[in-house]
């Protein structure tokens, strides 16, 4: 193209996968001097993977990086992009804890070094600092770690604007204003203009759409690892960008039919929550026998609430915020870390929910153990030869089926899911839909924290939260896409 | 004023200087001829390479690992410094550096592997045992004349073991906490990802901090035997404990790079002090090791204590 601006960045059929996961399909996407460009999606939409593969840190599978007009796909990574002026200021902050600030700006700089680095360091990110945010309050001798988040983040958006010897052209910004408070966030809003003004380019991805529409110039909205818009930030309004961020109604994703067609409010009421930090609003129930869905964007309370939950019900005394009547279990949604006993066996890591059931004398009754293991095995159809192999031997799938039996096998009423499906093909996320319902209609009561609108059309009734708070909820006949996303972005206040 | 003096970050930074001169003023008070250049010489004499052997884990400590094998090591070193080292100079140099080049190589297979550390130098501290058994199979040996020669120096006024120390711990706060480069190797215990989204190399900071860590072992193997002029393959078994507990005392911790060489220097001289307060305490010597672990108790105790204040302040 012979614009009159020169093109920085030009990305043509960019794919990344993760294992069976494909995270990038093919993106096309361009950056030219002097723009900034919003970037926008739900959650795993592919953004934050995106801007791996520009900023150097993950390397792409398939496709053309040309980068000021030289296709460096093949060889690319972080000290090319840095060469290439790319930077990014990364979603979880990447900064040393253990570091000063100046010694943090040296860490990003190959040319802060030999005699009076230091000082060198220190003039570069206070005047930076000072540019950006004036009165920030930060001096540049603090550990890093002893910083509050908002300050850390000023401090890694300051850094990424610094220069030395290398130029800067790009600076990737992911959700640069979660941790800002508003004043913060204008002054850094502000700066992004003035260096595009600069002729320096920006990215700019948050899931504040207002900040997106305000302030970029160009809009592109990325769905299931491809971008499906891509206009003038002026042609689009909130509702126009909510909406391509959605699923367009496809006839795959209609929703499961209730046959029962329960009243909701019939049966007993077997938990009522309402997050620690929330006053006044929506309250959590959940009836015997229903799927509550938790819905909104990763991170807005959800986890937080299942967990109040689940203490709640262990110790066993009822909160002013929180009432569970009967047994519960929790399935974890980051199955490495919280989920599965990865020495043990399959056998073991089903059972040792129900252990307590199976003691004989003073030992545990091995010949109740296998019958559970084998019961479940089958129920929930485990794909292994054994179950006394070890738990690793089972795929993803697998091991997430084991853990439901895990649950589902106890002597639980109330059954908690984080996010559970998180990487479950979709075969097995057919069949473990189908169990729920069985389970449910058989009494078991549900609550399901799920990122994904396929999953919240399983459930009988969806609250859903935004910034650490319940704002609406929805019974399952007024589900739709656009409500929930709606009120996903809605202030929580 | 005193709110500085009484800030968590203060305390913390002080409680090693401060648990060093409690215990010296407490040998002064119940044996005052130790405050003499002579004993003063005589109790810190061993201090020089418990403290560089505390400096050669330090390093290690600073990228999240621990090092297990550390004594047998300082062993070993003592035991090549007692022997090749004197009859054919050049071989046992290279027997040295080629102890170092294993050090670097332990830090490559921790980092390409994903292994942890503690069972790599576990094992790591068997073959070094021995190996020492192999070079030296009985006690004796004879350390290098240079060597006497250095470790029996004296300076006027203020005995060696101080000034080495005082060396060791300011040439190491220079090249680890103020060179740039120092910071690129700290940032790496203390956020590894981070550093390598700056595009550094983590290999390569992990074989440099291994090899420094066999580097600072060395020294002290050769230091210990121009004390004892002779070696043994267990001359310096208890060292990996002490070294572990010398980095812990001087204010370091075990993971995120949060290291000090002064520190760790002042916990090295803390626990050889420890050792003869104990003595003039008039304390059996069957009880001393407990005692000692008594006393490294109580300073993880305050350090406990100031770290719930800061939580609350």
């Amino acid at each position: 193209m012979s614009t009159a601006r020169s093109r920085i960045v030009d990305l043509k059929d960019v794919t990344k996968k993760f294992g069976a996961v494909r995270a990038l399909v093919g993106v096309n996407a361009h950056v030219d001097a002097g723009e900034c460009l919003g970037l926008v999606g739900h959650n795993g939409a592919g953004k934050s993977t995106l801007m791996n593969v520009l900023a150097g840190t993950l390397s792409s599978d398939d496709g053309v990086i040309t980068i000021h007009g030289q296709d460096l796909a093949a060889h690319y990574n972080v000290r090319q992009a840095h060469r290439n002026g790319i930077r990014c200021v990364f979603q979880e902050l990447s900064l040393c804890p253990n570091l000063t600030v100046a010694e943090n700006v040296r860490v990003l700089h190959t040319a802060l070094k030999g005699v009076g680095w230091k000082q060198r360091a220190r003039r570069l990110i206070r005047d930076k600092l000072e540019e950006i945010f004036p009165g920030h309050g930060i001096s540049t001798d603090d550990v890093v770690g002893d910083l509050s988040i908002g300050k850390r983040q000023m401090v890694e958006i300051a850094r990424a604007f610094t220069v030395t010897t290398e130029p800067l052209h790009l600076v990737i910004l992911d959700e640069p204003t979660s941790s800002l408070d508003g004043i913060t966030a204008k002054q850094l809003l502000k700066h992004v203009r003035k260096a595009v003004s600069k002729e320096q380019s920006c990215i700019l991805i948050s899931h504040l759409l207002g900040e997106v529409l305000d302030y970029s110039d160009r809009i592109l909205v990325m769905k299931d690892g491809e971008v499906v818009a891509e206009r003038p930030a002026s042609e689009f309004t909130r509702d126009s960008l909510v909406a391509k961020m959605g699923t367009v109604i496809e006839e795959g994703s209609a929703k499961v039919e209730d046959p029962a067609h329960k009243v909701r409010g019939t049966t007993p009421l077997m938990v009522r929550a309402q997050d620690k930090y929330q006053e006044t609003g929506v309250e959590l129930l959940a009836y015997k026998g229903e799927i509550v869905g938790l819905a909104g964007l990763a991170g807005s309370g959800q986890t937080r609430t299942l967990i109040q939950i689940y203490d709640a019900a262990i110790k066993g005394k009822r909160t002013e915020k929180t009432a569970v009547e009967g047994p519960v279990a929790l399935i974890a949604g980051d199955r490495q870390t919280d989920g599965i006993f990865p020495l043990w066996s399959i056998s073991q890591n089903v059972c040792i929910r129900s252990l307590k059931r199976m003691v004989k004398g003073w030992m545990i009754d091995p010949a109740q153990e296998d019958a559970m293991a084998e019961k479940w095995k089958n129920k929930i159809k485990i794909k292994t030869m054994n179950m006394d192999d070890n738990i690793l031997s089972l795929s993803g799938g697998n091991q997430q089926k084991a853990l439901f039996a895990r649950a589902l096998g106890s002597d639980a009423e109330i059954v908690l899911m984080d996010d559970p499906m998180r990487g479950v093909d979709i075969g097995t996320k057919l069949e473990v839909y189908e169990l729920i319902r069985t389970e449910a209609d058989s009494g078991r009561t549900f609550l399901w924290n799920t990122t994904e609108m396929e999953e919240l059309n399983n459930c009988d009734y969806v609250y859903i939260f935004s910034e650490g708070k319940i704002v609406s909820e929805l019974a399952r006949d007024d589900l739709t896409e656009e409500k929930v996303l709606r009120s996903s972005f809605e202030k929580g206040n | 004023m005193w709110a500085y003096l009484s800030s968590p970050r203060f305390l913390r930074s002080i409680l090693p200087a401060a648990s060093l001169a409690v215990l010296l003023a407490a040998i002064f008070y119940i044996q005052p001829r130790t405050m003499s250049y002579f004993g003063l010489k005589l109790m810190l004499q061993y201090a020089v390479p418990i403290a560089l052997a505390t400096i050669a884990q330090m390093h290690i400590i600073t990228v999240n690992d621990l090092d297990l094998s550390i004594g047998p090591f300082v062993g070993l070193t003592a035991c090549i410094g007692a022997t090749l080292l004197v009859s054919t100079p050049l071989l046992g140099l290279l027997a040295l550096a080629a102890c170092i080049g294993v050090y670097a190589g332990l830090g490559a297979l921790v980092y390409w592997r994903n292994l942890p550390s503690i069972v790599v130098t576990l094992g790591m501290s068997f073959v070094w045992m021995g190996l020492s058994v192999l070079i030296l199979p009985t006690p004796g040996g004879k350390a290098p004349v240079w060597i006497k020669a250095i470790m029996g120096y004296e300076f006027p006024f203020i005995p060696l073991p101080i000034i080495a120390a005082t060396t060791i711990a300011l040439v190491v706060h220079q090249g680890l906490m103020h060179s740039s480069y120092g910071a690129v190797l700290r940032g790496a215990g203390g956020n590894p990802k981070a550093i390598g989204r700056a595009g550094w190399s983590l290999l390569k900071s992990k074989m440099l901090m291994y090899a420094l860590g066999g580097f600072f072992g060395v020294l002290s193997g050769l230091s210990l035997i121009g004390l004892t002029s002779a070696a043994d393959a267990h001359i310096a078994d208890r060292y990996t404990l002490y070294s572990i507990a010398g980095v812990i005392l001087g204010g370091g911790e075990f993971v995120g790079g949060r290291v000090s060489p002064i520190g760790a220097v002042l916990g090295a001289l803390t626990l050889t002090l420890t050792g003869s307060f104990l003595i003039f305490m008039k304390i059996s010597p069957d009880w001393q090791i407990g005692a000692q672990g008594g006393i490294l108790i109580i300073v993880l105790a305050l350090r406990a204590l100031i770290k719930r204040k800061e939580a609350m302040s």
